[in-house]
């Protein structure tokens, strides 16, 4: 499977899910740039994390009018599969691929950690090799993390099986103290309504070798493979 | 050439000359390498060159009795960075850095652009940085200013090392009054790169273009480096303005612009323009190749107009590099910088003529005979003298200090200790950091050293930076001897192997005779050290005159300490790993109280000898540990240190949040040690252990001849912490500990709303993702 990684000018998370998916998954990787109008064919596009423009004016806002979205949004149109991961869940966001927004921490300040998300549903194409409920071990990195939108499209979120990733604490329970950044209902990850973009806070990609503390992010790409049957 | 003054320049002056730093001496070398009268250009070029900041001339006689040779030392002090091999083909750049007058009067900006130009120094070496580390010191959390300048430091390295994304991964907070109005921001980077990549700022090759790349010249931080070789003093904020201002976005573009450049053979040298900007940049370079350089400052791409060649050249605008390129090739420079949006201009060229030459056009400005400009820099041998003071406070005798009452409950001195913010949980300063990008952090901030894996090796790298500050003040020889042990002995501990260091060397003003004589003791102390545990000192950086009107900091050699484990697999952590493990301590307790944290925690005394360091016995003891954990003998190695044995035991329970185990010890059998020397003394050459394996590692301790003793069991976390003694016993809920270690810091700093108020005011407006 072709996976396509977007280096932004800023983006710093590019290379760590470069190489999770062409070393540790063994899967093929492209390096796009932001400037160029052709995705070379690949199958999934990785928006990674890191601080596109600096993040200046608002995290993904400038990242959003890039030369190659335009191509992200038609193959998202097309149904092919999208990943925001960090500062790529806030580009998805801004360019309406995602609902909702990411704003500041409710603490107001950067958190890094390795925090626990439970998985709320595997009938996603990004979470079908989890166990329902199992809860994961990812890292996060981030100041601008606080998953906000409007009840009537929380809800729909929920009831349409949505949100895939939540917030929980070392029991598994959802919990404001587990909630590192004060996203509503806890929420670390979605995907839109046709299931085919995924957002999410937390770093699968650098969660994919035990030895830098959890390989737990392995199976969401997996999951992807899976789907396909590669 | 001709150089006459530019018109509307000041007229050189007695008073002007003072002003720009230089004794009557000094401009007098000046004068008479013209021939001439300076003009003003020429005035404040020298100005910056020979500050202390940039010439080392009160330093440079101690620095060099440093060893500094080992037969995997690529590079020595004197370049950008320091460079080892590492094997594999693989080289490792370092650097340590201090930003301290600028974080004193702005702590947000001080501190972030220090972070962006030490990652500058590692990258134009050809190294991509791979770990930022921070040894940082302030005066007491009480103080509403101290903690706002701790809040804005803090938030300042993260937002600048989070966006370039560096994680930002180890390193020391120690918080004593003594750092009060002059705190200390010392930022240390580490990069990995393929040996034949490893380039050195040195201009060569007549005819070849000189070319500034990167963002554009302005009028900040014009002075930045005399300023940072004065004393602090109440008129020290009206100089921020001199306090340059980071643009992380744009360092992460010209990082991966510079590595692309070098990578491509299109360059011969390349280096930050820092301290002293363009000036001493294109100085430097030329004085290292031995070649002229001619510089037309016209050409300089710069964001306002009218700027005058002094300021062009004095400017410390941020993320600014000065390349010399191959001749021809210029047009293949301009086109990868233009692939990273940034501009490169030819701005002059290296030259055979002797000389170091900036016109304005074609107005000739400043002229400087060869690179006597570098090298006339007069050199001083101040007096060196210790302070009765200072003599009088470590001969007091400290035993004579009676407990306080509520000492006779001995967790409840271990809870004080727990929750002194010097040795308390950092988690709220490291939370603010991203620790997991790039991916290679095995160990993050929180243990004995930082621990990160060589991709495509089975190697790993241990950075640590170590300074106990009290000790040097009290006695410098042995604070700076055991600076540098203490650093070892903490990578050790994660099973790498001791390397090479970089320091940073920050003390007071070194005309006094007490400040020089604390300099030349600590750098012997230093010395010895790294000759007896075969670490080379690889560069660093001097940072005097921290001084403001209460008197010096603390002498505070900070000591950046790299080490290489052969295998991932024997990477080592300092908390317990498993009930049931014996606990064995290696070393040799004594009954040492002197310049302990306990004392000053506790008693509030800053006094008595700080405790002995036999550099043998560490070097025993380090290669029996390595010898221990690569036998697979070991669960987990803590160095035992500020706050003692008793301090040591209840991190390797609790300072793991998500995995904790209790202990029982029992320590009956040691006599001749008053309990708190037993419990909270902080003798040198110990390292607390944990295995399941005890006879084993008392067979290699042996033939190594290290001491060695068992003194306890792990035990699961639900059990009482317990410590017997003779006379007594401490007990305590390991909740209890656990709390007063994790919750010290957060609860300071977030009962307080003065430090975010004055932050929210400054900070600019993203946190950023």
């Amino acid at each position: 499977m072709k996976f396509g990684v977007i280096t932004f000018p800023g983006s710093n998370s590019d290379e760590d899910a470069f190489l999770a998916i062409t070393d540790v998954l063994g899967q093929e990787g492209v390096k796009l740039w932001h400037k160029d109008h052709d995705l070379r064919g690949v199958d999934v596009v990785i928006l990674p994390g890191g601080f596109s423009y600096g993040d200046y004016l608002r995290a993904g806002a400038i990242a959003r009018f890039s030369p190659i979205m335009r191509e992200v949004v038609a193959h998202a149109d097309r149904g092919g599969p999208v990943v925001g991961i960090c500062n790529g869940f806030q580009i998805a966001c801004e360019a309406g691929l995602l609902p909702g927004a990411l704003l500041r921490n409710a603490s107001l300040q950067f958190v890094s950690e390795l925090c626990r998300v439970r998985v709320e549903t595997t009938e996603t194409r990004f979470s079908n090799q989890y166990a329902p409920g199992q809860i994961l071990r990812l890292p996060i990195a981030h100041g601008d993390g606080r998953y906000t939108a409007d009840d009537a499209t929380l809800d729909r979120l929920e009831q349409n099986g949505q949100v895939v990733f939540r917030y929980v604490n070392a029991k598994g329970e959802t919990d404001p103290s587990a909630d590192p950044n004060g996203s509503m209902r806890g929420i670390a990850g979605i995907v839109n309504e046709r299931g085919n973009v995924l957002g999410l806070m937390p770093h699968p990609e650098r969660a994919a070798e035990a030895i830098v503390g959890s390989a737990d992010g392995v199976a969401l790409f997996e999951s992807l493979l899976a789907q396909v049957g590669v | 050439m001709t150089v006459l003054p530019r018109p509307g320049d000041p007229v050189i002056t007695p008073a002007l000359v003072a002003e720009h730093g230089l004794t009557p001496d000094e401009y007098q070398r000046l004068v008479d390498m013209l021939g001439r009268t300076p003009t003003f250009t020429e005035l404040g070029v020298v100005s910056a060159l020979w500050s202390e900041h940039c010439s080392y001339k009160h330093s440079r006689p101690l620095l060099r009795t440093l060893p500094t040779k080992a037969p995997y030392v690529l590079q020595g002090p004197g370049e950008n960075a320091g460079v080892i091999a590492v094997g594999d083909g693989l080289a490792v750049a370092f650097k340590i850095e201090s930003h301290n007058h600028p974080s004193a009067v702005e702590p947000y900006q001080g501190a972030a652009t220090g972070v962006g130009g030490i990652l500058r120094d590692v990258f134009t070496m050809g190294a991509r940085p791979i770990a930022m580390l921070n040894s940082l010191r302030f005066g007491s959390l009480d103080h509403p200013r101290v903690r706002y300048l701790f809040a804005g430091v803090v938030k300042g390295i993260g937002d600048y090392g989070n966006s370039v994304g560096v994680p930002t991964i180890g390193g020391e907070v120690v918080f004593d009054p003594a750092y009060e109005t002059n705190p200390l921001v010392n930022a240390m980077c580490v990069g990995v790169m393929h040996e034949r990549d490893l380039i050195r700022a040195k201009a060569e090759g007549v005819g070849n273009p000189i070319i500034a790349v990167g963002a554009r010249t302005g009028r900040d931080g014009i002075h930045g480096a005399s300023f940072a070789s004065e004393d602090l003093s109440h008129e020290s904020d009206a100089k921020r303005p001199r306090v340059q201002v980071g643009d992380p976005f744009t360092e992460k573009l010209l990082l991966e612009a510079s590595l692309e450049l070098i990578k491509s053979g299109h360059i011969v040298a390349i280096q930050d323009m820092g301290a002293a900007g363009l000036t001493s940049s294109s100085a430097e370079m030329a004085a290292r190749g031995d070649v002229g350089v001619t510089i037309d400052v016209t050409k300089m791409p710069v964001r306002e107009e009218g700027m005058t060649p002094y300021e062009i050249l004095l400017s410390e605008s941020q993320e600014r590099m000065l390349v010399v390129a191959k001749r021809g090739h210029e047009a293949q420079v301009k086109e990868i910088l233009a692939k990273w949006d940034l501009s490169a201009e030819v701005i002059g060229e290296v030259i055979a003529e002797p000389v170091y030459r900036v016109t304005e056009g074609d107005r000739v400005v400043a002229e400087f005979p060869g690179s006597r400009l570098v090298t006339d820099c007069p050199v001083y041998h101040p007096d060196a003298r210790e302070s009765d003071t200072i003599a009088a406070l470590r001969a007091r005798d400290v035993d004579a200090i009676r407990e306080r009452p509520e000492e006779r409950d001995a967790a409840w001195t271990l809870r004080e200790l727990l929750s002194s913010p010097t040795i308390a949980s950092k988690a709220w300063v490291y939370r603010q950091y991203d620790t997991s990008v790039r991916t290679n952090t095995m160990l993050g901030p929180g243990g004995d050293a930082a621990v990160l894996r060589l991709r495509g090796t089975r190697k790993a790298l241990a950075v640590k930076t170590d300074c106990n500050g009290r000790y040097v003040y009290l006695e410098p020889r042995v604070g700076g001897r055991i600076a540098v042990a203490e650093a070892a002995r903490n990578v050790a501990c994660t099973g790498a192997r001791p390397m090479a260091i970089t320091n940073c060397l920050n003390f007071g003003n070194p005309k006094r005779p007490e400040v020089f004589f604390q300099f030349r003791e600590a750098v012997g102390g230093m010395a010895e050290a790294c000759e007896t545990l075969g670490t080379p000192v690889t560069g660093g950086n001097v940072s005097l005159y921290n001084e403001s009107p209460n008197g010096a900091v603390f002498p505070t050699p900070v000591i950046g300490m790299v080490g290489l484990a052969d295998d991932v697999d024997h990477v080592t952590r300092a908390t317990f790993q498993q009930a049931g493990d014996t606990i064995v301590l290696l070393g040799e307790p004594t009954s040492e109280l002197g310049a302990s944290e306990y004392l000053a925690r506790v008693h509030n005394v800053t006094a008595g000898a700080p405790p002995r360091c036999d550099l043998q016995v560490e070097r025993r003891l380090i290669d029996l540990l390595l010898e221990a954990i690569q036998a697979g003998v070991v669960s987990s190695a803590h160095d035992c240190s500020d706050g003692g044995l008793a301090v040591a035991l209840a991190e390797c329970a609790m300072a793991d949040r998500e995995q904790r185990f209790s202990a029982t010890v029992d320590l009956s059998s040691w006599s001749g040690i008053s309990k708190r020397a037993m419990l909270f003394g902080e003798a040198q050459g110990r390292v607390v252990v944990s295995t399941d394996s005890p006879a084993r590692v008392e067979r290699i301790a042996a033939a190594r001849g290290v001491p060695v003793r068992r003194i306890g069991i792990v035990e699961a976390a639900d059990r009482p912490f317990r410590i017997e003694y003779a006379g007594g016993q401490l007990v305590a809920p390991l909740e209890q500990l656990a709390s007063a270690y994790h919750n010290a810091i957060p609860s300071i700093m977030t009962r307080v709303a003065v430090a975010d108020d004055a932050l929210a005011a400054d900070a600019p407006s993203t946190v950023g993702s």
